[in-house]
């Protein structure tokens, strides 16, 4: 335990379900390099047993540690407790735009819904008997499937999102990024239909660039980057298609 | 593919308007250096073809972009959709392009 009060953090943990909840306070020892991970645990394990989380590999691989801290995302595992603490105190609570299970974990059925509405699986038309797509490192397609490729589904870029506050239908970052990343994908096959989904209605045309998810990536990843491309890619199939329907 | 439509129509507007005003701007900042008065200035626009049409575009672009970010608004924080959303898009824009239209007149229309 803490030897002083100036040595404990106040954490605001919020508990609750569905229906609501508030928030209760705990006195957490400080400890050195300490995350907000091990200060969760530190309560569960602790001070209230039946405090509800997420976490599986503590080391940022994951992707489901995250929460709000301080009323900002991030991933609770790589987030020191001394760079985010403000005058030892400390409110943390289940990730923005989701709906809670209980306490701090979130339900992600819609985060990952709308991975598999835009397509996010990767479609070849290749047999295992045919010869590796020779896919050159330096082509520029290869090159914008790179920059988005590391998403760990965080979900941080969804709780971040405005766009996805304001209309529950927008297919949001990071499903939005995972299309991008596959329509650089020279091997996928399934590009007219994908950019049918993200030119839809729910589709990147929604977002406003105001770059909460890049701000906020922990992979320092660009989703509003991926969606501009989107934008323009979109703009370019919607131009073809009408002119192969004029051109018969 | 309504709001890919818009999204055209509106970056489509707005690379309009960006010439536009700094044409406005340009023209203003110049026209006023020697001194000119309101009447100088109407002396010099009405029965302008090239001002009439000119500022006739810079409306008709006005119009459409602001009607559709107007709409953007009233769908995300007032969570309007279907016809009453369409209406009142239409409605912005007819409003300001009738606005607009009728201070063209006035500056380029002769008396």
């Amino acid at each position: 335990m803490a030897d002083s009060v100036e040595d404990s953090i106040t954490v605001s943990v919020w508990r609750g379900g569905a229906r609501g909840g508030d928030f209760q306070d705990f006195q957490v020892p400080q400890q050195p390099s300490q995350t907000i991970l091990d200060v969760i645990t530190w309560i569960q394990r602790h001070l209230d047993a039946s405090l509800s989380y997420r976490f599986a590999c503590r080391v940022g691989m994951c992707g489901s540690c995250a929460m709000m801290v301080n009323g900002i995302p991030r991933w609770t595992c790589r987030t020191h407790v001394n760079k985010v603490m403000v005058d030892n105190r400390l409110t943390i609570e289940p990730l923005r735009n989701l709906p809670v299970i209980k306490d701090l974990a979130c339900d992600m059925g819609e985060f990952f819904e709308k991975w598999r509405q835009a397509e996010g699986h990767f479609q070849g038309s290749s047999s295992r008997d045919e010869t590796v797509a020779a896919i050159s490192p330096k082509s520029s397609q290869r090159q914008a499937a790179n920059a988005a490729i590391e998403c760990i589904n965080c979900a941080i870029c969804y709780a971040s999102c405005d766009v996805v506050t304001w209309n529950r239908d927008y297919l949001g970052p990071a499903a939005l990024n995972r299309a991008w990343s596959l329509q650089n994908d020279q091997r996928d096959c399934a590009r007219d239909e994908r950019l049918k989904v993200v030119a839809s209605d729910a589709g990147c045309h929604q977002c406003h660039s105001q770059q909460g998810c890049s701000t906020y990536c922990p992979n320092e990843l660009n989703p509003t980057a991926s969606i501009a491309g989107l934008k323009r890619m979109s703009v370019h199939w919607f131009m073809d298609q009408k002119n192969r329907q004029r051109h018969g | 593919m309504v709001e890919l439509r818009l999204y055209m129509a509106q970056r489509a507007t707005a690379a309009i308007m960006a010439p536009l005003v700094l044409l406005h701007l340009g023209v203003m900042i110049y026209a006023i250096q020697g001194g000119l008065s309101a009447d100088e200035i109407l002396a010099r626009t009405r029965g302008s073809l090239f001002w009439g049409g000119t500022y006739g575009l810079f409306v008709i672009a006005v119009s459409v972009h602001a009607a559709i970010g107007l709409r953007n608004i009233l769908r995300e924080w007032f969570r309007l959709r279907g016809p009453v959303l369409s209406v009142l898009c239409w409605l912005c824009g007819a409003g300001l392009l009738v606005a607009g239209l009728r201070a063209v007149v006035a500056v380029v229309g002769t008396p």
